[in-house]
């Protein structure tokens, strides 16, 4: 693998609050903020952090399906909204499901490494609850392979891809350990989101989260291995970070501390039409995280932090064995272990991640990355954790294991 | 001819009005999932009322709620619609399903759209006379072998079907507020009802996921008979304290200790609301008529003289009856003299409270004790404590628990109710309370 072409960093994170149920504020019968708001919001408050916002010369932002919920295309264009000086610069939507705001980070790095720009503004956005979970159930199964498994899959697709996942874990390792580590990974995340204001399960009260994970999944109403706690939630929000070559920040008025460096970067896409080969594993996730490790030149023990996207609480057990933190299968005891929690040897998702922070879509892959440069460059606030190693990870994943970017940053 | 049959044919008359919508949200909705179920059969539903508006207003109803439960029976649909290639989001299936449910409608002013009708339900205004209006000239329209079910709260049954020439093909199938919801569907079989129909609304009653409590017919049933009754009661506590302590307060703690001392869902002032004063005081009518027993009340007629109604409004809020209400909440309570409300707030009300006495300890309420798995432990305690309380709250909900208790017990030995269990479980499920009156907590 070689080493990047050039250096890359990442600078100006920020995201706005995950808006949905759990949120004290969220009122489903009322109206609330759209598209519009977020972009503006979250792109805003990274361009609060640099200099002069006209030094941007491209805007990339990741969706996924803003066409359906928000009945919006364009969004590229959109961006505009942000700042007036993104008016007759480039900008492009870009798609990958879930992994819309890798995608959009992979993007921009490419452009930086291209030359042809020095700072790229790098956005997610999801407007979700503008339909009910059922429907939302519909839009998001776009991320599967319509065509060949829509018309038979669950009414909850998605939820019901995972739950063949969990249960396929469960035959694997024992169906005690893996409710128990997918329990442990509930609370974990409720207990990360507690400590980020912006997260949607920061009003979380409740007081034995591992009794609340280890409820049992209702197969006629839901699905057969999953409970809804196991699930992240419908969301609203966005993610903004800006992507630039050194000479890049620097014309910010930036410090070198105020910047994380882009040490490796995997990109990976699985065939969409053909069902998972071992549904006890993220084999795409392995081999973009694999990828850029390998880039990066560091092995995994050299990471102190992890963002996984755990869209569902088993898909955080398998990305953890898909890093090489654990063999196959021993995801779920590494876990209940505590390696995972804030004051673990592997802290991961310290922001609460998909379950707990929340899971607007397209900007999931652009919030992770946000909080790992809020962890390595000492900005995590509460969710801070104590850092003596050099590098952090993220996975961001599309759909069943589909489409995966992988960074790995340094301090 | 079985059930299956006649659901091809059905016909709800009164379908514009409280009941009767949601009787009509019930019968749509099982022959839409019927329908997709038996595509080379027809279904239809008739539905009768003289309202116009009211008719739009339902279809409108029924489309909501049809797009709700074909949510709710996602997988039931996904089932369905298997084999059509065209549908495959859950979106997809929910509309059609609703499409599917609208095309089997038919509305109508006049009971000629009834007159195809194998089983007619009946939810009109609760008069005698209407009644006998509708079933007259159903009977001159109808087939032989249609079936009557009547959702009449009160009126007896036997006297019904022979005055309009339907001698057996009337059964009283009585459906609590709102329907769609309710599990209890109270079963009066009047002396001559025919054995087929009784089996049919067993049949029927399951189809619909009710529970049946089979009542006798003689007029206010057990439902009627237990509420009219402890309203009545409660009118003449307002009436026994008013003299002192002023009618406002009187009616508020007689409120207050329906609600919060015998923890019931709502104080029995809003109950009577809820329901109407004026369906609440046809209905004393009808049963003082035919059980010569006076059940009459001057302050309802001062109270309906007013053009106060309580009700709802077509929303569902409530409407000001006995209390006013701000947001669906209790706000005032109305002083009949001036037909003006007093706020709930204010020396008077102070006083009132003070008066009242605290209740026991610790503090439960309906709504708590509604989903503790604990609750008949603590109503226990609770009863336990009032016993041994010298407060007027106290005296006061000994009082009503043991008038409700003999409205109960007089229940059974009139025949009105089989046993103690049958008035237990219509109080229980029709009335939400979390005891039947005939319990030995406060006898």
């Amino acid at each position: 693998m070689r080493p990047m072409p050039k250096p890359v960093f990442l600078a100006a994170g920020a995201y706005t609050v995950s808006l949905g149920p759990g949120r004290r504020e969220f009122n489903p019968r009322t109206a609330r903020p759209g598209l519009e708001h977020y972009i503006r919001e979250a792109g805003r408050a990274a361009l609060a952090q640099i200099g002069d916002p006209a030094l941007i010369d491209e805007g990339v932002i990741g969706n996924f399906m803003a066409a359906r919920f928000n009945r919006q295309g364009h969004l590229g264009s959109l961006m505009t909204i942000v700042h007036p000086s993104l008016e007759y610069k480039p900008a492009l939507r870009v798609e990958g499901a879930c992994a819309s705001g890798g995608l959009a980070l992979a993007t921009g790095i490419k452009s930086v490494l291209s030359g042809l720009a020095e700072v790229v503004l790098v956005m997610g956005v999801e407007v979700q609850n503008t339909v009910k979970a059922l429907y939302c159930a519909d839009y998001l199964a776009g991320a599967g392979h319509y065509e060949g498994e829509r018309k038979d899959g669950p009414a909850f697709f998605f939820p019901g891809k995972f739950s063949e996942r969990a249960g396929a874990y469960a035959a694997r390792i024992g169906p005690a350990p893996a409710r128990n580590a997918m329990a442990r990974w509930y609370r974990n995340a409720v207990e990360h989101a507690r400590l980020n204001p912006a997260a949607q399960e920061y009003h979380n009260t409740v007081p034995d989260l591992m009794a609340q994970g280890l409820t049992p999944p209702n197969p006629k109403g839901f699905t057969e291995h999953l409970n809804l706690f196991d699930c992240s939630k419908v969301s609203d929000g966005a993610a903004a970070i800006l992507v630039a070559s050194e000479a890049g920040w620097r014309s910010l008025g930036l410090a070198r501390e105020d910047v994380v460096q882009v040490a490796g970067m995997g990109q990976c896409t699985a065939n969409l039409t053909s069902p998972p080969a071992d549904l006890t594993e993220l084999t795409t996730s392995r081999m973009a995280a694999a990828q850029a490790l390998a880039q990066a030149g560091i092995p995994i023990r050299a990471v102190g932090v992890f963002e996984v996207h755990d869209c569902f609480t088993i898909s955080g057990l398998l990305s953890v064995e898909a890093l090489g933190l654990a063999a196959p299968g021993g995801g779920a005891e590494l876990v209940l272990g505590g390696a995972t929690a804030r004051a673990g040897e592997c802290p991961t998702n310290t922001g609460g991640g998909l379950v707990g922070y929340g899971h607007p879509t397209g900007a999931t892959g652009v919030r992770m990355a946000v909080d790992l440069w809020r962890q390595l460059t000492g900005r995590a606030g509460d969710c801070q954790v104590p850092l003596d190693k050099e590098h952090g990870i993220m996975v961001s994943m599309g759909g069943n294991d589909r489409t995966v970017v992988s960074l790995v940053l340094r301090r | 001819m079985d059930l299956s049959r006649r659901l091809e044919q059905v016909a709800v008359v009164g379908a514009a009005g409280k009941m009767g919508s949601g009787i009509a949200l019930l019968l749509a909705l099982e022959l839409g999932y019927r329908g997709l179920e038996q595509p080379d059969r027809t279904f239809i539903l008739n539905l009768v009322d003289m309202n116009d508006a009211g008719l739009q207003g339902l279809v409108r109803y029924i489309r909501a709620q049809a797009a709700k439960d074909g949510e709710k029976q996602i997988n039931r649909l996904r089932a369905l619609f298997r084999d059509r290639p065209d549908l495959v989001d859950n979106q997809d299936m929910v509309q059609e399903f609703v499409f599917e449910v609208l095309l089997r409608l038919r509305t109508g002013r006049t009971l000629a759209l009834a007159e195809d009708a194998l089983l007619v339900f009946e939810a009109a205004f609760e008069t005698e006379e209407v009644k006998q209006t509708i079933y007259r000239d159903l009977a001159a329209r109808c087939r032989p072998e249609t079936f009557f079910f009547t959702n009449t709260s009160s009126i007896p049954l036997q006297g019904l079907s022979e005055a309009c020439g339907i001698p057996g093909r009337l059964i009283g199938f009585h459906f609590y507020n709102p329907p769609a919801v309710q599990k209890l569907v109270e079963l009066i079989r009047p002396r001559d009802c025919a054995p087929e129909l009784a089996g049919l609304a067993g049949e029927l009653a399951t189809l619909l996921r009710k529970k049946t409590v089979p009542a006798n017919d003689i007029a206010g049933f057990i439902g009627n008979g237990h509420f009219i009754r402890d309203g009545l009661y409660a009118i003449r506590e307002v009436e026994r304290l008013a003299p002192e302590a002023g009618f406002v307060p009187a009616l508020h703690l007689v409120e207050r200790v329906s609600r919060d001392f015998l923890l019931r869902p709502m104080g029995i002032f809003q109950l009577i609301d809820y329901v109407g004063i004026d369906v609440f005081e046809l209905i004393t009518r009808v049963m003082s008529r035919h059980l010569g027993e006076d059940l009459r009340s001057g302050l309802l007629e001062r109270v309906l003289a007013r053009g106060i109604k309580g009700g709802q409004d077509s929303g569902g809020s409530p409407r000001d009856g006995f209390l006013k209400y701000l947001k669906g909440k209790p706000a005032g309570i109305l002083d009949p003299e001036s037909g003006t409300y007093a706020e709930l707030a204010g020396p008077w009300f102070q006083a009132a409270e003070a008066k009242l006495g605290p209740a026991p300890e610790p503090a439960l309420s309906w709504k708590a004790l509604s989903r503790d798995p604990a609750a008949p432990a603590r109503l226990d305690a609770w009863f336990q404590a009032l016993r041994g309380m010298d407060t007027l709250g106290a005296g006061m909900a000994r009082r009503h628990f043991q008038a409700s208790r003999a409205t109960g017990l007089n229940l059974v030995r009139q025949g009105v109710a089989n046993s103690p269990e049958d008035v237990n479980e219509v109080l229980k499920l029709g009335f939400f309370h979390l005891y039947g009156p005939i319990t030995d907590y406060l006898a």
